[in-house]
């Protein structure tokens, strides 16, 4: 293969490069002041480590009222609710309005799409109230249950594009086969739309592990704190000197979101190229 | 026709029925009812008209919520989509290594909304930050970027800009779809890359531009974390950074005041609405549709 050597491809890379370091410098910075003594993260912008240790990580895990440990886990735990409800509620509704003719269906479908929209403000303090009055104030309840309907309507619209493309001749066959409607979502659809339910998989992933404002408001006891509510407890409770601390915490949150990106970039890249999201 | 199958239908849409009703309308309707009424989760809401709405007219922090969360929506939100669009054109020339630079200015979308990354914001805009420290080198004395009030929600905007990922692989997944034909007739009939650019690049990605601009301007309405974080939950300094966001959450969470912060939504989703609207009317001016 033949580099490319004229001045304006060149000219090109050094710019790419150049704003993809800027852009990535302080992301490499914290995680390589993380592994320095906690001062030096005042005084030393460069990414040389003369002493490397991890002192910050082995502080910042026992900082807080519980060990780190317990927010991974309450997160994973809303996460993976989060996920498997995603992914049942969506793709039920999903097939719904993709395959089926039923009436109204398309002012649901308008309502639907609305509601991708709506502001969460919009509808935060009643649902505050009413979780409160069930008793699910610091428990994982209130972040997984909407799930489980379906509420992140946009996974929905995701999965009624996908659906659209698969071929309708395959559900025409397995119906002479004898399959029913739920027999053709179970044995032909939910099989075909692997890739669709991967990039929801993902997303949901990457959102709640990153959520912050239902998180911050349904769990205030610091037994059921997930990664992010405590983390930012670590902001309101840190003096300068608990900053290396701090900045390693920050860096575990975000190993997992580096991981499913890593792992998932091809159905990120597709899921936002076929519905244009964040 | 297909025949209908209205059972089957409803019974697969049912958990999302359920929760449209349920979480999403009921609690609309029932927001809407405590947008007229003193409320403060202990005693039952007591109906005062349009009272919760006058009080917004005259109160000042309020203004100035909007006055910030304006700034933030109109800077932020054209700057994103302004580096978006360039890079994904320098990319979409066949640059070798392509997809790893597509990766790398994708990633901080996925992270930019994360309280760690609040917390860097937190540390690098300090007066002690890595940033001040880079201008030290080069003998520029900096200053506390978080702390001035002049500078504090432009350390927002730019954490806003460098999540120009996405945006930015939905225009080079649009700059596919223009058919190559297009350049190869320009370039016969003479037109150098800054022509091509605006004669057709631009023309053909209006509708990509537009629903970039939609998707973007809403979500910035509504940013809520990372002021939060950077201004430890104040939306300070001197409430520079109080997104309307923020002073709706300090109003129903911080001082149990549900009422208001329930018309503050209101407020907010029709403000919304209103953009959202308007952006679709200018749209026939500026969109281009192919067909």
């Amino acid at each position: 293969m033949r580099i490319d050597l004229r001045p304006r491809t060149l000219l090109i890379h050094v710019a790419l490069i150049a704003t993809a370091l800027v852009m990535l410098y302080p992301l490499i910075w914290m995680v390589v002041s993380s592994l320095r003594p906690g001062n030096e993260i005042f005084r030393e912008p460069g990414l040389l480590v003369k002493d490397l240790q991890i002192e910050n990580y082995r502080a910042g895990w026992n900082a807080l009222t519980e060990p780190f440990t317990r927010y991974l886990l309450n997160s994973a735990v809303v996460v993976l609710g989060s996920i498997v409800g995603n992914l049942v509620s969506c793709s039920m509704a999903a097939y719904a309005f993709a395959r089926l003719e039923f009436s109204g269906k398309k002012i649901w479908f308008a309502i639907m799409l609305l509601s991708i929209m709506l502001p969460i403000h919009v509808v935060i303090v009643p649902q505050y109230i009413l979780f409160s009055q069930a008793g699910w104030i610091n428990t994982f309840l209130p972040l997984i249950v909407p799930k489980l309907l379906a509420t992140d309507a946009f996974f929905v619209f995701l999965m009624v594009q996908f659906i659209r493309g698969i071929p309708r001749e395959l559900d025409e066959a397995a119906t002479i086969d004898g399959c029913g409607r739920a027999g053709i979502f179970l044995r032909v659809i939910l099989p075909l739309m692997v890739p669709a339910l991967a990039t929801t998989t993902i997303f949901t992933f990457i959102w709640t592990w990153n959520d912050f404002f239902g998180q911050l408001i349904y769990l205030t006891d610091p037994h059921m704190y997930t990664v992010p509510v405590a983390l930012r407890s670590f902001v309101d409770a840190t003096s300068s000197s608990s900053w290396g601390s701090m900045f390693a915490m920050s860096v575990v949150s975000l190993v997992p979101v580096f991981l499913a990106f890593l792992l998932g970039q091809r159905f990120l890249v597709k899921g936002i190229a076929t519905t244009g999201i964040k | 026709m297909q025949k209908r199958d209205n059972v089957t239908a409803y019974l697969f849409l049912s958990p999302w029925l359920v929760g449209l009703f349920a979480i999403t309308i009921g609690p609309m309707i029932a927001s809407l009812y405590l947008a007229f009424t003193d409320y403060n989760l202990i005693e039952a809401p007591a109906w005062v008209g349009l009272e919760n709405f006058t009080r917004m007219l005259s109160d000042e922090r309020l203004h100035n919520s909007l006055r910030v969360t304006f700034t933030y929506v109109f800077v932020s939100v054209p700057l994103q989509l302004a580096i978006a669009l360039l890079l994904a054109v320098v990319l979409d020339r066949g640059v070798r290594g392509m997809a790893f630079y597509r990766s790398v200015f994708y990633l901080p979308s996925l992270l930019g909304s994360s309280v760690a990354i609040a917390i860097l914001w937190r540390q690098v805009f300090g007066t002690e930050g890595l940033l001040n420290q880079v201008l030290a080198l080069v003998g520029v004395e900096g200053k506390g970027w978080i702390s001035d009030p002049s500078t504090a929600l432009g350390t927002l905007v730019v954490l806003n800009v460098w999540t120009f990922g996405s945006p930015m692989v939905i225009f080079l997944a649009g700059l596919r779809q223009v058919p190559t034909m297009y350049y190869e007739a320009a370039a016969v009939d003479g037109a150098g890359p800054l022509r091509r650019f605006f004669g057709i690049t631009l023309p053909l990605l209006t509708p990509i531009i537009f629903f970039n601009l939609v998707l973007q301007i809403i979500h910035a309405f509504q940013s809520f974390t990372q002021a939060f974080v950077v201004s430890g939950g104040s939306g300070g300094p001197s409430d520079s950074t109080m997104f309307f966001t923020l002073y709706l959450y300090d109003r129903g969470f911080g001082n149990f005041d549900m009422g208001y912060a329930s018309a503050m939504a209101w407020f907010l989703l029709v403000v919304i609405a209103i953009f959202t609207g308007v952006n679709f009317l200018v749209s026939k001016y500026w969109v281009f549709y192919e067909n």
